[in-house]
């Protein structure tokens, strides 16, 4: 066990490296720089500051850099919001989006596994209907267009909650559903149709057979085999959820990283675009890691010691 | 260990269901309660307004950005403001003006520094060096390059004590400029212009970086909450000078970059103010606005213009380029696309600098002359019909608004001249970088004024060089007009320098002027004095809720 960790976390490490490069000189290949702007600054202007920022050295000296201080968890200053580093970025936006995040997974999770099963259950009654097109819907529909529905029925209609920002719980509420109706979806399919498939297992026969109640069998013996493709499924979405969705920050106006992800880009804030990217990448890796292990956990017939792996 | 999973996730579902349902009732209770409290209190003196993103800086002398101006425009003061489109004292008391127009004495009056400390000379002159230093790398800078050496020692090449500002005592302050500058009075109420607490910044050179005992100014509000990407809340400065007449008690400052979002924020009652000049209204909505008489609309200092590649062709060729400006339909633009009250422009120079150009210099969709100008400049090239014209690109950033603009014009272009002009769109820097490099043919492009005189709109396109041109246009007597500009004292003789000077501009056409900008907005009925000047900026030092 602890060995394949080892080795994973190795692998882990060269993925990072790969990620770091590729960012690196994909980003210095687009046109213009972080000071290209309607109006253009004076050539001694600009000179200064790409002496200041290091961006007049040459590319390998930048990179190397970079690795470096990579390496120290230190990803530099901001060029389009002075005065504050990306680590500053990092540390105000991911609390908020983590908050957001697992609210939305909550939702999502909790609710699309009960509809999942109570679909499952109900095969081909008016319940699995019910739930399958509250499930296409769910997908089907764009977040923003969610996001401005519920704003308008929730907020200006009736008066729920605020439009948007991030100052209480209440003001959490739209954007953690509007975040959470795609997943929460999906998963219900998830779960349904793998749910759909372990009721027809011989060993769900047996329980019946032996005469276990209903209740019994699906608590104990469907539901816990029709959750791998939702855990599989988990890592990847949390990784995604948990660091912020840019639109739903930009509709309801939330201090995220979701934001940062896209705009940085846009601005070319060089260090933002790295270190959102490095963050993301660890966060995701580690997830799927995660993922990986507790497979073992749910799944005893899923080894991982020897390396070849289910999924 | 089976038990213990399933025993957890019932766990799960149950508490989130509990969670949702405690969520739903506990925000009926407070929404009630805030319409309730909204309704009863006699009219408090808080406003919200929402200002899109996180500001650069808010820094004097680093901001480069609308947002962050308008944050400092309401913390900090600098010797003149704007108000009523004139400038007027306001951190100085008195001023005096050599004969030459080079060198000005300001009169500080007695001001505090939000933390107790008084305004002073040195103050000024700390913060203009301070910006003007290289090594604090302010985008800026260039703004106080009238400033006598201000460039020189921007570029390194002179020293700080050479720089044509020097406190000669607390409250003396003079000033020696390059060249005359008949507008330096509008220049000192922009924001590059403003002081800094000298005493506390060279102490904490972090100061400006949160919100806090260092954050000092010296304007009609001070900044208490500072939570980044999030909101900025400021409130009445009471130690500023000139507080009696600053009613509003809290500014709240939201950054919501939605246009959709804003708009329902101030639907529902959670904004005072949506729109310009601090936010944005969505486009489709402003028709419905308008219906509505809801709409406030103000014509701004900017331009909205086709630039020309002069050195390309069949642009290189004055009579090509008059064809293409003529036969634009401005008009339809306005109504049918942009929507947002603008002018039709046929003039570089806004009718907010100069009220008469609001008619301009040519008539809009000339049809008949644009034909004329086409038959006579292809002519000129040697070519007989349009098709032997080489292939004509139109360019913009990637932008709904634009891209409407664009296809409208080719349109107009393709019925009026019979001519095909191909559409294409890049993201915003990699267009900059193509138009700034003369890699176009025709370009979009917009211009708001930095101060309130015509000569921010003609000296583009002064030099051929000159950072914003792009046109490669050179004409030796619009260049010459506007250096004679500069020197000339009686107001009126100088306005007809530059008039003169843009029926150059207006005759070469190196520009396709579209349309003047304007500032859109909603606002609550009982806002009162507002203040939103020529440049669009905004000011709320006056503002009151009735």
């Amino acid at each position: 066990m602890l060995r394949y960790i080892g080795r994973r976390l190795l692998y882990m490490l060269l993925s990072l490296f790969l990620i770091i490069t590729a960012t690196f000189f994909l980003m210095r290949a687009a046109p213009g720089g972080p000071f290209s702007g309607e109006k253009k600054l004076p050539p001694e202007i600009e000179k200064n500051l790409n002496e200041y920022y290091g961006l007049d050295r040459p590319w390998y000296s930048q990179y190397f850099d970079y690795l470096v201080s990579v390496a120290k968890w230190d990803f530099g200053p901001s060029f389009k919001y002075k005065g504050q580093t990306v680590n500053d970025l990092i540390s105000d936006g991911f609390p908020v989006s983590f908050f957001l995040g697992m609210e939305a997974l909550l939702i999502a999770v909790s609710i699309g596994i009960l509809l999942g099963i109570i679909a499952a259950l109900n095969h081909n009654k008016w319940q699995d209907y019910g739930a399958m097109v509250f499930a296409v819907l769910g997908i089907s529909v764009p977040s923003f267009i969610m996001a401005s529905v519920l704003q308008y029925f929730l907020a200006i209609k009736l008066h729920l909650f605020p439009v948007a920002r991030w100052e209480s719980l209440q003001h959490t509420v739209l954007p953690a559903l509007a975040l959470a109706a795609t997943p929460m979806a999906f998963i219900a399919r998830l779960t349904r149709s793998s749910m759909l498939e372990v009721l027809s297992n011989d060993y769900i026969r047996t329980a019946k057979a032996k005469g276990l109640s209903r209740g019994q069998i699906t608590v104990k013996h469907a539901i816990r085999n029709a959750l791998l493709p939702v855990v599989t499924y988990l890592g990847p979405l949390s990784a995604g959820i948990l660091t912020g969705s840019f639109v739903i920050e930009k509709i309801f106006g939330i201090p995220g990283l979701g934001s940062h992800f896209v705009l940085s880009i846009s601005n070319r804030d060089y260090t933002v675009i790295m270190g959102v990217t490095v963050f993301y990448s660890i966060l995701l890796l580690a997830s799927v890691l995660l993922v990986d292990i507790a497979y073992g956990f749910i799944d005893p017939r899923i080894k991982l010691a020897g390396g070849k792996k289910g999924e | 260990m089976k038990k213990r999973l399933s025993l957890l996730f019932s766990l799960m579902l149950v508490l989130s269901l509990f969670l949702a349902a405690c969520g739903g009732f506990s925000k009926k209770d407070d929404a009630s309660d805030d319409k309730a409290g909204g309704k009863k209190s006699d009219v408090p003196q808080e406003l919200r307004v929402n200002i899109k993103t996180e500001p650069f800086s808010l820094h004097p002398g680093l901001a480069n950005d609308s947002v962050s101006g308008n944050v400092l425009r309401q913390t900090f003061e600098g010797l003149t403001t704007i108000k009523d489109g004139k400038p007027e004292l306001a951190a100085a008391e008195s001023y005096e003006v050599s004969d030459d127009l080079t060198t000005y004495t300001f009169k500080l009056r007695d001001a505090k520094w939000t933390n107790g400390d008084p305004v002073t000379a040195q103050d000024f002159e700390y913060a203009w060096k301070w910006a003007l230093d290289p090594k604090n790398e302010s985008q800026y800078a260039y703004q106080l390059y009238y400033i006598k050496n201000g460039q020189a020692y921007n570029e390194g090449k002179a020293k700080a004590e050479d720089v044509g500002v020097k406190a000669l005592d607390e409250k003396t302050l003079q000033v020696t400029l390059e060249a005359p500058t008949p507008y330096f009075l509008e220049l000192t109420a922009f924001y590059t212009y403003y002081p800094v607490n000298s005493k506390v910044a060279q102490q904490k050179p972090d100061w400006y970086k949160n919100a806090g005992p260092d954050y000092t100014s010296n304007g009609p509000f001070k900044m208490v909450t500072w939570e980044h990407n999030s909101k900025i809340v400021l409130e009445k400065n009471e130690s500023y000078w000139d507080a009696k007449n600053v009613k509003l008690e809290k500014i709240d400052m939201a950054m919501v970059n939605d246009t959709n979002t804003e708009l329902s924020m101030f639907n529902n009652g959670e904004l005072d103010w949506a729109g310009m000049p601090t936010g944005q209204l969505p486009t489709d909505s402003l028709p419905q606005l308008k219906k509505e008489g809801k709409l406030h609309v103000q014509p701004i200092a900017g331009t909205y213009w086709y630039k020309f590649n002069t050195e390309k062709p069949p642009f290189n060729n004055v009579n090509i380029r008059k064809a293409f400006t003529y036969a634009i339909d401005r008009k339809a633009i306005v109504e049918n696309v942009t929507k947002g009250e603008q002018i039709p422009a046929m003039a570089a120079v806004p009718p907010t600098m100069f009220p008469e150009n609001e008619k301009g210099y040519f008539k809009d969709n000339d049809v008949e002359k644009a034909k004329e100008y086409l038959q006579k400049g292809l002519q000129e090239l040697g070519l007989k019909d349009v098709k032997d014209l080489p292939p004509i690109t139109l360019s913009y950033n990637t932008d709904d608004a634009h891209a409407k603009i664009a296809q409208a014009i080719q349109d107009m272009w393709k019925k009026n001249l019979g001519i095909n002009v191909k559409l294409e769109n890049a993201e915003w820097n990699v267009y900059i970088d193509k138009l700034h490099s003369g890699d176009y043919q025709i370009g979009r492009m917009g211009w708001l004024g930095d101060f309130n005189d015509p000569i921010n709109f003609l000296e583009l396109y002064r030099d051929k060089e000159g950072g914003n041109n792009d046109t490669n246009w050179e004409n030796p007597k619009f260049k010459q007009l506007l250096i004679d500009s500069q020197k000339e004292a009686d107001p009126e003789k100088r306005k007809q320098m530059l008039k003169d000077a843009e029926q150059i501009l207006m005759d070469e056409l190196p520009i396709a002027p579209i349309y003047f900008y304007t500032n859109t907005w909603v606002q609550k009925d009982n806002l009162k004095g507002v203040e939103v000047s020529g440049l669009g900026d905004v000011q709320f030092k006056w503002a009151y809720f009735e």
